[in-house]
C-alpha cells in the first residue's frame, strides 16, 4: 500500500510540474515522459501527437508515438514501431521522416496522425556513410519538397591518424566527398543514394551537425556545428587547457547551396573574432587561412555540443521569442580538466531573420546540480527540440533513462 | 583510512604478482602509481575524464571494465595500438582511441598501474618489462 501511495505521489509530482528545470518567470515545465529511454529527436503532429526517436531500441522498437487522449499532459496511448534506433525525426506534409545511421525512411500518417503502415516504411535515402564517429544522421525538411541530411565527418580534424599527436591533416581532406556536410535529397523519391557525385551535396566543411532547422522567415537552412576537439591535448605548444576548454566556438551557420564552412582547414576563434588556420594545416592559433570560408552567424563557447535547434514560430511565448532560436546544448566532455559546461537550452533572439548577437540560458539545470556537470553524472542531457501546435516546446533527454518535457508559458 | 585502502590495494597487487620474479617492491608500485597519475592527466584524461567515468556513448569508463582488470597483454595493446568499434562490457562507443606508441615502456606501465589501482579498481601492477615484451611482439 505504501508502495502504491509512493508511486502515485511520484506520478503526481511529475505530472504537475518539473521542479528541477530552471526557467524564466512565467514558464513551466511538465514531465511528459521520464525514465523511458535514450530520446534523441522529436516531432509533433498538427493535432499534438508526439513522435520520438530512440538512440537505443526499447522493447525492440526505435520510434514511439505518444498520444494524450484525456488532456492530463501525460501520454496514455503509446504505440511503438520501427525496428531501427536513430536520431532524425521530422514531420512534413502528412509523413513522418525517421533516420537510422545509414538510411532515411518515411511513414504515411492519417488525419489523426496514426501511422498507416508501421511495418513498411518507404526507404527514401540509403547507403549513408556511418563509421562510428559522428554517425547519427540528423534531418530536417524545407517547404518545397526537399530533405536535408547531416553526414558527419568520421574524424576529429581529418588527421592521417585520427586524434593522434603529431599526425598532420590530410590535404585535401578526402572525407569531404562523402561526409562533413549537409546533403539534399527529394523528400518523396525512394531509394536515393549519393555515391561520389556532388549533385546532392548542399553544403560542405561542416564537421558534424546534430541540431538543424529550416527557418520559415528567411526561407533558409540553419545548422549548429559541433566544433573540433582536443586543441590543448594535440597542440599544447599553442593552447593551454583553459583556452582549449573555450575553443573553438560552437557555430551557427545559415546555409545556402554551395556553402563551405571550412572544416577541417579552419576553425572560428570567438575571442579574436576570426577564422584561424587549423593546427593540422600549419596553424598556430593566430595565422589566418589564405582562403576565406563562410563565417558563422552566431558563435557560442566551445564544446557545449548543440544537439537540437528550433526556430520558434508560436504565439504562446512572449513576443521576444517569436522567430528566435532555441538551442539544446547536450553538455561538454572535451573541457576536461577544466569544469564541463552546457546541459541547458539556450535562447538566441532574432530580428528580421538575423540573430541579435545576444543569447541567454532559457532552461537550465538538466544536470541536476553543480556537482553533476559532467556527461556521466548529469541526470539529464538535453538533445531534441520541437514545437507543439499550442506553441509549447518539447525538450528530450537522451540519457539512458531519458524522457521528454513540455515547456509552456502562463502569464 | 586512506592508508588502509592503499595498503590493501598494494597487498592485492603484490599478491597477484608473487609468482613473477620481476615484481616491483611495494614502494616501487607506489612510485609507479604516482608517476602514472601524471601520464594519465596528460594522455588519457581528455577522453576518459578526471574520475575515469568516461562519456556515455562516446568514451568508455575505466572503472572495473573487463579490459582494465583483465589480461595485461590485451590492455597494453590497447594503449599501444588504440581501439575502435569494440563493445566495452556490452556497450558500444562512438569515440576513437588513438594509439600511443610514443609513450615509453615505463610510462605505459605506470599509467596502467595507476588506472588499475585507482577509481575503485584493484588489480596487479603492470611492469615496464611486460610492456617491452608486448611491444616487441606487437
Ligand atoms: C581520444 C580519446 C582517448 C584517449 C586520449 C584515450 N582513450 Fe582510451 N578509449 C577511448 C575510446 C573511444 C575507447 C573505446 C573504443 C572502442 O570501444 O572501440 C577507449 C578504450 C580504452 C580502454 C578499454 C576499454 C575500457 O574502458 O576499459 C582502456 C583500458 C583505455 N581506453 C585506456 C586508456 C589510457 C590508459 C589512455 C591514456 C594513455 C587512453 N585510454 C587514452 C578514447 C580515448
Amino acid at each position: 500500500m505504501k508502495l502504491i501511495i509512493g508511486f502515485l505521489g511520484l506520478c503526481l509530482t511529475s505530472l504537475v510540474s518539473n521542479a528541477q528545470l530552471k526557467l524564466p518567470a512565467g514558464f513551466k515545465a511538465v514531465t511528459v515522459l521520464s525514465d523511458f529511454g535514450s530520446v534523441r529527436h522529436i516531432a509533433v503532429a498538427p493535432n499534438g501527437v508526439v513522435f520520438i526517436h530512440l538512440g537505443r531500441l526499447k522493447d525492440g522498437k526505435g520510434i514511439y508515438r505518444l498520444q494524450d487522449t484525456n488532456g492530463d499532459g501525460k501520454p496514455d496511448k503509446i504505440f511503438a514501431f520501427g525496428d531501427f534506433p536513430g536520431t532524425g525525426m521530422a514531420i512534413r506534409d502528412g509523413y513522418l521522416y525517421a533516420s537510422s545511421d545509414e538510411e532515411v525512411f518515411r511513414y504515411k500518417l492519417d488525419a489523426d496522425a496514426n501511422v498507416v503502415n508501421p511495418g513498411h516504411p518507404e526507404r527514401i535515402v540509403t547507403g549513408l556513410l556511418a563509421r562510428g564517429e559522428h554517425q547519427p544522421k540528423a534531418i530536417t525538411l524545407d517547404y518545397s519538397g526537399n530533405l536535408y541530411v547531416n553526414i558527419g565527418a568520421y574524424s576529429n580534424a581529418c588527421q592521417i591518424d585520427d586524434r593522434q599527436k603529431g599526425s598532420p591533416g590530410r590535404m585535401p581532406c578526402p572525407i569531404l566527398d562523402s561526409a562533413g556536410g549537409i546533403w539534399q535529397f527529394r523528400a518523396d523519391v525512394p531509394n536515393q543514394t549519393y555515391g561520389n557525385d556532388h549533385d546532392h551535396r548542399y553544403a560542405t566543411g561542416l564537421r558534424n551537425v546534430v541540431g538543424l532547422d529550416w527557418n520559415r522567415q528567411t526561407n533558409s537552412l540553419f545548422v549548429m556545428q559541433h566544433g573540433r576537439d582536443q586543441l590543448s591535448y594535440l597542440y599544447p605548444q599553442y593552447w593551454n587547457d583553459k583556452q582549449s576548454a573555450e575553443l573553438p566556438a560552437e557555430c551557427m551557420y545559415e546555409l545556402h547551396k554551395g556553402s563551405d564552412c571550412g572544416y577541417p582547414y579552419i576553425f572560428y576563434d570567438q575571442f579574436q573574432h576570426k577564422q584561424v588556420l587549423g593546427p593540422e594545416y600549419g596553424g598556430d592559433g593566430k595565422k589566418e587561412p589564405s582562403e576565406h570560408y563562410q563565417d558563422p552567424i552566431l558563435a557560442f563557447p566551445g564544446h557545449l555540443a548543440p544537439d537540437g535547434l528550433l526556430f520558434y514560430t508560436g504565439d504562446q511565448f512572449p513576443a521576444k521569442y517569436k522567430n528566435g532560436a532555441f538551442i539544446a546544448f547536450h553538455g561538454s566532455w572535451n573541457r576536461a580538466p577544466e569544469p564541463q559546461e552546457g546541459f541547458y537550452v539556450v535562447f538566441a533572439p532574432f530580428e528580421n531573420g538575423k540573430p541579435t548577437g545576444k543569447w541567454e540560458i532559457f532552461a537550465d539545470n538538466f544536470a541536476g546540480g553543480p556537482d553533476k556537470m559532467s556527461p556521466s553524472k548529469a541526470e539529464h542531457r538535453p538533445c531534441g527540440l520541437a514545437q507543439g501546435p499550442d506553441g509549447s516546446i518539447y525538450v528530450t533527454d537522451d540519457n539512458r533513462n531519458g524522457g521528454v518535457w513540455k515547456i509552456s508559458y502562463h502569464k | 583510512m586512506k592508508y588502509l585502502l592503499l595498503s590493501f590495494a598494494l597487498a592485492f597487487g603484490f599478491m597477484s604478482l608473487t609468482s613473477k620474479p620481476a615484481a616491483p617492491a611495494q614502494s616501487g608500485i607506489k612510485a609507479s602509481i604516482t608517476r602514472g597519475k601524471q601520464v594519465y592527466l596528460q594522455q588519457c584524461l581528455a577522453c576518459h575524464q578526471v574520475d575515469a567515468s568516461g562519456v556515455p556513448n562516446m568514451n568508455p569508463p575505466l572503472i572495473k571494465t573487463k579490459q582494465v582488470l583483465g589480461d595485461k597483454t590485451a590492455l597494453i595493446k590497447i594503449v599501444l595500438n588504440g581501439l575502435k568499434g569494440v563493445d566495452i562490457d556490452g556497450d558500444s562507443y562512438n569515440g576513437v582511441m588513438a594509439p600511443h606508441p610514443d609513450l615509453t615502456d615505463r610510462e605505459i606501465a605506470d599509467v596502467l598501474t595507476y588506472v588499475r589501482n585507482s577509481f575503485g579498481n584493484k588489480a596487479s601492477a603492470v611492469t615496464a618489462a611486460q610492456v617491452k615484451v608486448v611491444r616487441a611482439a606487437n
